[in-house]
């Protein structure tokens, strides 16, 4: 694109030269023009973010201390955080929330950081191996989340695991039906489905790692092992601590999984999670300000984690 | 994205050459082609003729690996049975006005934040940015009472695609995305641009759209999938059958269907957002990595 700059060429008499740069010199109401074009530019957005996000997140504290009954709203203070946690299910549902986090971390977190380091050394395939673990991101995860109920985790030996595992002569699982499996069985659904975009994240800071880095490390006797350790993980470490955030965010959510894997609250509760409590709540109960007070238990939590994230990553600088 | 063979990797390019370095390369690769195919591909191949076979053949033990007798009224069922045209349509149609209106008001901020930076605009960037760190759960019950009953218009928008467009406009990382992109276009242009007298709108429309067509292409295909792959917010503002979107539509039917009926219909809901990544994975990939990587 040829685009002269030379000063003075085509400007329009009575419109103040903007150019050069430097300070500003135009008048206060050429200033509140600006501002207000700029502004009217802002509108749109902002009105959608203040509506649908900033007002609803103020309103939920609010809800949380009020209930409404026929029409009527009460201040009722922490009655609904009483109500809440008196809930057998509260406890049973935050444990299984962190029981599937911790499972989605170990599984979810380490397999794509190495799927990373081996894609990143081939020469050849990557472009189709890359799709190929992308892809069942790209699914609706209702139609994924089906494929596994229906044909994967099917309890007889027709289902597709039980007749892998039957072949392979290893003992077969009642997956959903089986409480201690219900979770190992949720994570292993959910990492199919999304540990894509964290292999192509990692994949793309990989190929930030400087060479010589790896050249030094060889040449100081460094096996494969080691050079992971200690050149790949800290030149990726800023990374890795990210996800590993937004990872736990995101799994701290788990709703969908238990709503259509285990028609909610799986087999003697082993799947309910906290986000299907608060679902339960505010559209089954009719307790929507006990499900938003649950709501601002949740994101008291994940504030915490946030914390110790910010911690950690300042520490490391 | 596409490396050069020359950018050296944890294992140095003359240990692949080397006699057993080679072999052990190509084993390797040749494992992990396989295997791969068969994890990612393998379930994909599964549910499509899984939802070919009878209800007899998918109980039966060993299961088959080929449909000995193809039922591709199973299809027919699910698409008339489920009536997944109008589903499929609702999709698509909340699909595109997603992206119409994450294109023009999420493109107009950003470009104000870029460009004329108005003041408190970082301000405002700022709380847009902050939603990023609240997870949906938390905002779920509190945004569904404010859609029923919006303030001050009071207007109830279940059932209606605002509830759908408008809170996506509401996305920070899109915005951020955008806002990136136009700080990368040089302030030189911008200024010619003023200089001709150009107005900001139309520096924006002539100058800053034509050139930022990679970003406005990412930012709308993540648009179309967002739309295509939300559960939770449509089941809750569309709750008539007339309005659902396909996921909630086959979910909403699953109880009362033959399995096989469901699959075909998942399937069916799968071809759209499994094409576009096919035909814009480049794009896709690009958008994600630069996205996430260089905040």
């Amino acid at each position: 694109m040829a685009i002269t700059t030379v000063p003075g060429t085509t400007r329009r008499p009575g419109r103040p030269a903007p150019y050069p740069p430097g300070p500003r010199r135009a008048g206060l109401g050429r200033k509140v023009r600006d501002n207000l074009t700029g502004h009217a530019f802002l509108i749109g957005a902002v009105l959608c973010f203040v509506v649908f996000s900033w007002y609803p997140m103020v309103r939920g504290v609010v809800m949380s201390f009020q209930r409404t009954r026929r029409g009527e709203t009460t201040w009722v203070g922490w009655d609904n955080y009483a109500r809440i946690i008196d809930d057998p299910s509260f406890w049973t549902a935050w444990k299984n929330t962190f029981y599937f986090t911790l499972l989605a971390l170990v599984l979810g977190y380490a397999v794509p950081f190495f799927v990373a380091i081996l894609l990143n050394e081939f020469r050849h395939a990557k472009g189709y191996l890359r799709i190929l673990v992308y892809l069942p991101v790209m699914l609706p995860p209702a139609s994924a989340l089906f494929l596994f109920k229906f044909y994967a985790y099917d309890p007889s030996e027709a289902g597709l695991f039980n007749a892998i595992l039957t072949a392979l002569h290893l003992p077969t699982s009642e997956w959903m039906q089986s409480p201690g499996m219900t979770m190992p069985a949720m994570v292993l659904a959910s990492t199919w489905m999304n540990m894509g975009s964290a292999v192509l994240i990692y994949l793309a800071a990989l190929q930030n790692i400087p060479g010589e880095l790896y050249e030094a490390a060889e040449l100081d006797g460094a096996g494969v092992w080691r050079r992971i350790v200690n050149v790949t993980v800290p030149q990726t470490r800023l990374i890795l601590a990210l996800l590993a955030m937004l990872q736990i965010v995101a799994t701290m959510q788990l709703f969908i999984e238990p709503l259509i894997l285990a028609n909610g609250a799986g087999t003697g509760d082993s799947a309910t999670s906290v986000a299907y409590l608060i679902y339960q709540h505010g559209f089954f109960q009719n307790d929507l300000n006990g499900a938003a007070a649950l709501g601002v238990i949740m994101l008291v939590v994940l504030a915490g984690f946030s914390a110790v994230y910010v911690r950690l990553t300042a520490k490391q600088d | 994205m596409a490396q050069d063979s020359g950018t050296r990797t944890l294992i140095s390019q003359a240990q692949f050459r080397r006699g057993r370095g080679r072999m052990i390369y190509w084993t390797l690769l040749a494992v992990v082609v396989v295997g791969f195919t068969l994890v990612f591909i393998g379930p994909l191949y599964w549910m499509v003729t899984g939802a070919l076979k009878s209800g007899q053949e998918i109980a039966q033990t060993p299961p088959s690996l080929f449909p000995k007798d193809p039922q591709p009224q199973n299809y027919v069922d699910a698409w008339t049975n489920l009536n997944l045209a109008k589903l499929l349509f609702n999709t698509f149609y909340y699909a595109t006005g997603a992206v119409l209106f994450q294109l023009v008001l999420d493109t107009a901020a950003a470009y104000s934040l870029s460009k004329l930076r108005p003041v408190f605009g970082n301000v405002i960037l700022g709380l847009m940015l902050a939603t990023l760190m609240i997870p949906a759960m938390v905002l779920i019950v509190p945004q569904y009472v404010t859609v029923i009953d919006l303030p001050i218009l009071h207007l109830n928008l279940l059932d209606s695609p605002f509830a759908i467009w408008l809170p996506l406009v509401a996305n920070a990382f899109n915005i951020f995305l955008l806002k990136r992109f136009f700080d990368s276009i040089p302030e030189d242009l911008m200024a010619a641009a003023l200089m001709d007298g150009a107005t900001p709108l139309r520096t924006l429309w002539s100058i800053v759209l034509p050139m930022s067509r990679p970003i406005l292409g990412v930012v709308s295909i993540f648009a179309v999938t967002a739309v295509w792959k939300d559960f939770l917010w449509p089941k809750l503002v569309m709750p008539s059958p007339e309005t659902r979107t396909v996921s909630v539509g086959i979910y909403a039917f699953s109880g009362g269907t033959p399995m096989n009926v469901v699959i075909a219909a998942s399937v069916i809901a799968a071809i759209p957002t499994v094409i576009i990544f096919l035909i814009f994975q480049r794009n896709i990939m690009s958008g994600l990595t630069t996205g996430s990587l260089k905040g």
